[in-house]
């Protein structure tokens, strides 16, 4: 155990101040400091302000694209968006990321349990009213058996996945799925879809309406702070990254650090960004656990410098010191 | 035959002992010296106080935001120009911070005994990146939506999503405004208490020469190590 000790402690020799010293005014140091800084912040505010680009909502995704948002909704349904594959915290439809025998994500389980097709399109379409169509639609879907189910769903997603593919690549878009320009409806041409036009075409309606934002923040109680529904629901579609590739704020991007406009963001994250870059991580299916548990490495040793051979000797053999301590070392001290 | 000398008693008195205790750890000349070594002679100091005056700064103007809600920023110029001046002094208070832990780093100034100086500096840094990040997910804007949606990958991945929702706005704004400070300022605190107690770390020339002269009194102060900068 001492010996432990000692190869933790390393070589200490340092030795108490015995040497003189000099007149100082820590508070009047200190209120100064916080003066200084405080003129900074406010010529850097009056200088360049702070970014605030106003937030997205369901109902501008769905009148802004509307094929997207059907083609988002549909997915959801038929359970292959990714906030439906995602697997805990959200659903057990998958086990998430692992390194290793490393399962966190699984073992920690789900705390914020979400059925995409309920929560996201079932549910909200049942608070549409007067509207006995709509609801035997739902009925309809959801008396059919789930294999039924998943083919009407997949029926009527892979026209507006290759609508979305030819747009993407700039090609003519398939005939299948037709948007009218002037009230943005969209028509799928689907055989063997079932009820699924029907209850898209009432989603992509509530969500024009701005209906669909609201249903997604319902819960048991009146006030509301959890968006994590409406902000999943938005993430699995286009919306939110078409703006932030514009804003430079994707993964291959550097976008972790960055923030709209041209600010700073948060710059101390270069470190956590950079690992996305290269590989293996860069490639990895798993990146997000392996990174995050090289940057809890790197935390520890960070902390633990004082004690790692090698790192806390560094500064002894590279003399930056002698300028940091030029004035001391010139005037021979210690005296 | 003389009776032994009476021992001396503990005193009773739970707050006796921890006044007791406290004094005798650093007592007020230390706490607030008017005196410091010599060598403390350089900018790279200044960068400390600077860290702990951008933390005042940040604390003040999250105060006004926090006194008239998150929203308030969004549709006043006043609530904007508080939300900035927050937000600078965030920038400020990271990069100063950085300097002083390289700064600390090439001192090795965790030498001497000073490790826990060093370790509760760095379990700062680290604590305030998601103090940080809490409040750019309770911004409730679009850098809010696309980082909290970005983010929740890598903490869902290690399962620290289980019990910390960054999609969950009532969830990050009381961490931000109450829980991560408490803890930033808390460890900042014992962090310059440390500094206090055990003084600046001194150049390394002294490991290699080591005082020739005795010691005079301090100048101003009355201790050999507890004076310089509170980094």
């Amino acid at each position: 155990m001492s010996r432990l000790g000692a190869l933790l402690r390393g070589r200490d020799d340092t030795k108490p101040w015995t040497g003189r010293y000099q007149p100082y005014d820590l508070v009047k140091e200190a209120s100064l400091a916080v003066g200084v800084v405080a003129l900074l912040a406010l010529l850097l505010t009056v200088l360049f302000s702070s970014p605030d680009d106003k937030p997205s909502t369901i109902a501008q995704w769905s009148r802004g694209k509307p094929v997207n948002f059907v083609a988002a909704a549909a997915k959801e349904l038929d359970g292959t968006s990714g906030t439906a594959e995602y697997g805990p915290p959200y659903n057990h439809n998958s086990k998430g990321v692992h390194a290793a025998f490393l399962y966190p994500q699984k073992w920690l389980g789900v705390s914020h349990p979400i059925n995409t097709a309920n929560d996201f399109v079932i549910d909200p379409l049942r608070t549409v009213p007067n509207d006995p169509a709509l609801q035997s639609a739902i009925a309809s879907y959801e008396a059919a058996p789930e294999k039924t189910q998943k083919a009407w769903g997949e029926a009527f997603a892979k026209p507006l996945e290759e609508y979305e593919a030819a747009v993407e690549a700039g090609k003519a878009p398939p005939q299948s799925v037709s948007l009218d320009q002037s009230n943005g409806t969209v028509t799928v041409k689907a055989a063997e879809a079932g009820p699924v036009p029907s209850l898209m075409t009432a989603l992509l309606s509530l969500a024009k309406s701005g209906g669909l934002d609201g249903s997604l923040l319902t819960s048991r109680q009146f006030f509301q702070t959890d968006y994590t529904k409406p902000l999943l629901f938005m993430a699995d579609g286009g919306l939110l990254e078409e703006r932030a590739q514009g804003q430079h704020l994707l993964g291959d991007q550097w976008g972790m650090m960055n923030e709209t406009g041209s600010y700073p963001g948060q710059a101390w994250l270069w470190l956590y960004a950079l690992w996305y870059q290269v590989e293996p991580f860069k490639s990895s299916e798993n990146a997000d656990i392996l990174v995050m548990l090289m940057m809890s490495v790197l935390s520890l040793a960070f902390v633990c410098v004082p004690f790692i051979p090698g790192v806390r000797s560094l500064p002894r053999k590279i003399p930056i010191h002698r300028l940091i301590w030029r004035e001391h070392y010139r005037s021979g001290s210690p005296e | 035959m003389s009776a032994a000398p009476p021992k001396p008693q503990r005193p009773s008195s739970w707050t006796v002992r921890v006044r007791e205790a406290g004094v005798a750890a650093l007592p007020p000349e230390k706490l607030l010296p008017d005196g410091q070594p010599t060598y403390v002679a350089s900018w790279i100091y200044v960068f400390g106080v600077a860290t702990i005056a951008s933390l005042v700064v940040i604390l003040i103007s999250g105060s006004i935001l926090a006194l008239k809600g998150p929203a308030w920023w969004h549709y006043t110029g006043v609530g904007h120009f508080f939300n900035s001046i927050h937000m600078w002094a965030v920038e400020l208070f990271f990069f100063v911070m950085v300097v002083h832990l390289w700064g600390k780093y090439w001192m090795a100034a965790w030498r001497g005994g000073r490790a826990r100086v060093w370790m509760t500096g760095a379990v700062t840094f680290l604590i305030a990146i998601p103090t940080a990040l809490t409040g750019y997910v309770s911004q409730q804007n679009f850098d809010a939506q696309w980082i909290s949606t970005q983010a929740k990958d890598g903490l869902n991945s290690v399962g620290v999503g289980a019990f910390f929702n960054v999609t969950n706005f009532g969830q990050m704004y009381s961490y931000h405004v109450l829980l991560l400070p408490l803890a930033v300022v808390g460890l900042v605190s014992a962090h310059v208490l440390l500094v206090r107690r055990h003084g600046v770390v001194p150049p390394f020339e002294l490991e290699r020469r080591p005082a020739l002269h005795a010691p005079p009194a301090p100048a101003h102060g009355t201790s050999a190590s507890g004076a310089g900068d509170p980094s």
